[in-house]
């Protein structure tokens, strides 16, 4: 206590026998910055009462007082409908003061919501397919995605998908975002790490549908998607950005993978390398393996044939978008090949396939692609599905999509397809990541 | 044995002599925060920025070879306000990166401690375009708001190389003396203008048009992030008209052809100013991005005004 004060008086003398020119010069600088602090003070204020007025204003306008009605008994208080802002949050530009809580007070503050979106996906086709058929007219699906900082050391994301015959939890996922050592970690249902188009979701593919080699070799829409573990980490390259990622999965993953006991776990690998060759150009490679049980040895519940497929994927994607105009225009161009060996009764199938595609912006709201698809059946590879598709797309903005695709398929054991495919996606709520 | 623990000892010394003779290795989503954490940092710091000043700042790709970056950095500066919402969340959960986090010692939201103007009141929707529900995310077009930024890094970059607290603080001191030198000169280049009216392209300017009491009467976009459409053009000519309107101010990443289009009917002109430090090769730092915006405005106020 009495070394304050001490200190006080020494820090007062200090003011004080501080030579006058440098003190004046602080003073006025001090002096300075508190008018301007004041000033900044009162243009806040000024403009907080007037938005304030403007509320009281609309509210007025918008909602006539009632008449006072003064034989109704008192309602007794709703019970806290409000909650204070957590502290800290001030000046963040939030809300301030009390926030309106709908339901019970012990439910508490909402803050802590996930960010939510749902991005509808509507698909229509006309055209004749024998084979494939689509509906004419579907609501594929209705993603909800649901996406929070779980703590300090992990996050979650939820992707719910809501498709014509029911839900299913397209990914559920935990991310363990402060490990040492570059290690990434995903716990929970997830996209496997096997090349480019089976780690994407529907809506941000850049066709309405995903290439014949995936519907054939790598499970269609839902690709491989399961329960595991997935670990990554950065291995150092100089500039060069080089990922590399290992997992263990349950080994369910629709025709490809099927796992009737414990140990039959499906594998996959995968290997990124990136590089920018100039500021608007980078070239983005990859290489990838999985490894599981399949269904086909399944005889009346029991796996009689222990056989497994093993597939291997090299893809590669080449970007060009020149920062300046980067919102009018770019291309990318995109590869994958993909090799499964399958083993059956009878042997071994060895099936090949790929699809190459390239898509243009040309004008803020346009975009124009064509693909082209070639695949082995993975259960026969003597039959090759073939086609090519070429597509349109108009983005009124960044939340909401029109496109029409033209799909030639020559299946290789059925007549020809000519389609138009179109789709109109559109999304709501959290303004979610652009993807790269 | 011995070289064994000896060489365990290095190996678990590294990182600490690492870092003692190390610089902050600093990551700055704009090149505007990276100028700023250079004049505070100077030699101390390593500053590397992801979106170039030529760039739309809302759309940029998050490539890998930010994550390379974001993962070697020991604070991350961003500019808040939801104007990186589209492209540096994936980087932060992809950097393996604890200490830039939102939630980590290491990452700093530049916009906690500036003037945010166009905060929205009441309900808004997705139907008024674009918004940035937190406020207008380009408020370091303006002098006072730099050096509050430069305050805040300053204050960052003590707290986690408190060794090097007198030095951030002198070349802050520096810089806020030059910046303040500089508003002199820009305040007095901009006075004859204070009240004319003009157009930008998009809302990027409110802070800067503000601090020179210039009077922003509509925007080439009809909405934020909406390209222009043809009934609105008509209505921007009109506006122009009726309040005598002669300049056009566009960012240097969005298409000319539409404010050509106006100005050519107003008999106006249309001018590219930099958003951002390196949007034109003369903004080559903080100060200078002031020194040619406040230049160049100036001479096409004078051109079209005749003051």
């Amino acid at each position: 206590m009495r070394a304050t004060k001490v200190m006080r008086a020494a820090a007062v003398m200090a003011v004080l026998v501080a030579p006058p020119r440098e003190a004046a010069a602080q003073a006025a600088d001090q002096a300075q910055q508190i008018q301007q602090q004041i000033d900044q003070l009162k243009q806040e204020f000024n403009d907080r009462v007037a938005a304030l007025e403007a509320q009281l204003a609309a509210l007025q306008g918008g909602q006539p007082a009632p008449p006072p009605q003064p034989a109704a008994p008192p309602a007794p208080p709703p019970a806290a409908t409000t909650a204070e802002v957590p502290p800290g949050s001030a000046g963040a530009g939030g809300p301030t003061g009390a926030l309106p809580i709908y339901g019970t007070a012990s439910l508490g503050s909402k803050i802590f919501n996930p960010d939510m979106a749902v991005i509808g996906n509507f698909l229509g086709a006309t055209g004749r397919n024998t084979v494939d058929p689509q509906p004419a007219l579907e609501l594929h699906e209705s993603e909800v995605s649901l996406q929070a900082v779980v703590d300090p050391y992990a996050r979650a994301d939820f992707f719910l998908a809501f498709g014509e015959t029911g839900v299913e939890v397209e990914e559920g996922f935990l991310t363990l975002t402060a490990l040492p050592s570059k290690f990434l970690v995903k716990v929970g249902k997830v996209r496997a790490a096997f090349g480019k188009v089976n780690t994407l979701h529907d809506h941000v593919l850049p066709w309405t549908d995903r290439p014949v080699v995936t519907q054939n070799l790598v499970n269609g829409d839902e690709g491989i998607t399961d329960a595991g573990i997935s670990v990554s980490r950065l291995l150092p390259a100089g500039p060069l950005f080089l990922e590399a990622t290992g997992e263990v999965y349950r080994g369910d993953s629709g025709d490809v993978f099927r796992s009737t006991q414990r140990g039959h776990l499906a594998y996959v690998g995968h290997l990124r390398g990136y590089h920018d060759i100039t500021e608007s150009t980078n070239i983005d490679l990859g290489g990838s393996y999985a490894h599981g049980h399949n269904p086909v040895g399944l005889v009346s519940g029991i796996d009689i044939g222990r056989f497994t497929t093993t597939l291997f994927g090299v893809d590669a994607t080449l970007r060009w978008r020149p920062l300046t105009r980067a919102i009018y225009h770019q291309f990318v161009g995109r590869s994958e090949v993909i090799w499964s060996n399958r083993q059956q009764f009878g042997g071994t199938q060895h099936s090949m396939g790929y699809y190459a595609s390239g898509d243009y912006q040309f004008a803020r709201r346009w975009f124009a692609g064509g693909r082209l698809d070639h695949s082995d059946r993975a259960d026969d590879s003597s039959i090759v599905d073939k086609g090519g598709s070429a597509v349109l797309t108009y983005w009124p903005s960044e939340f909401s999509q029109v496109r029409g695709q033209y799909r030639r398929t020559n299946y290789g054991d059925g007549p020809t397809a000519n389609e138009f495919l179109f789709q109109f996606q559109f999304s709501i709520g959290a303004h979610g990541a652009h993807p790269f | 044995m011995r070289t064994l623990k000896l060489l365990l000892l290095l190996v678990l010394a590294l990182p600490a002599v690492a870092f003692a003779q190390g610089k902050l290795n600093v990551v700055a989503t704009t090149e505007d925060l990276g100028s700023l954490a250079r004049e505070v940092g100077g030699d101390k710091v390593s500053v590397t920025s992801l979106a170039r000043g030529y760039q739309d700042p809302h759309f940029v790709d998050p490539k890998p070879s930010f994550i390379l970056a974001v993962s070697k950095a020991d604070v991350l500066i961003v500019v808040g306000r939801e104007l990186e919402i589209g492209w540096l969340p994936p980087l932060l959960t992809s950097s393996r990166n604890s200490k830039i986090q939102t939630s980590g010692n290491g990452y700093l939201d530049a916009s906690s401690n500036v003037r945010i103007l166009e905060i929205p009141t009441g309900q808004i929707t997705r139907a008024m375009g674009d918004v940035h529900p937190s406020g207008n995310p380009h408020y370091w077009l303006e002098p006072g708001n730099g050096r509050r930024i430069a305050q805040a890094i300053r204050d960052k970059f003590s707290q986690l190389s408190p060794g090097n607290a007198s030095y951030f603080a002198q070349r802050y001191a520096d810089f806020d003396g030059r910046l303040a030198a500089g508003e002199k000169r820009w305040d007095t280049i901009m006075a004859p203008y204070k009240g004319t009216k003009l157009v930008t392209f998009h809302r990027s300017w409110p802070n800067f048009m503000d601090r020179w009491g210039l009077d922003v009467i509509a925007y080439v976009e009809p909405k934020p992030g909406i390209p222009p459409t043809p009934q609105h053009t008509i209505e921007v000519i009109d506006e122009m008209k009726r309040q005598g309107a002669k300049l056009i101010v566009v960012e240097p990443y969005f298409d000319l052809k539409t404010p050509q289009a106006i100005a050519n009917q107003v008999g106006g002109k249309v001018m590219v100013l930099a958003p951002s430090v390196g949007g034109t090769k003369e903004a080559t730092d903080y100060i200078q991005l002031f020194e040619y915006d406040v230049n160049q405005l100036a001479a096409a106020l004078k051109q079209v005004t005749g003051k």
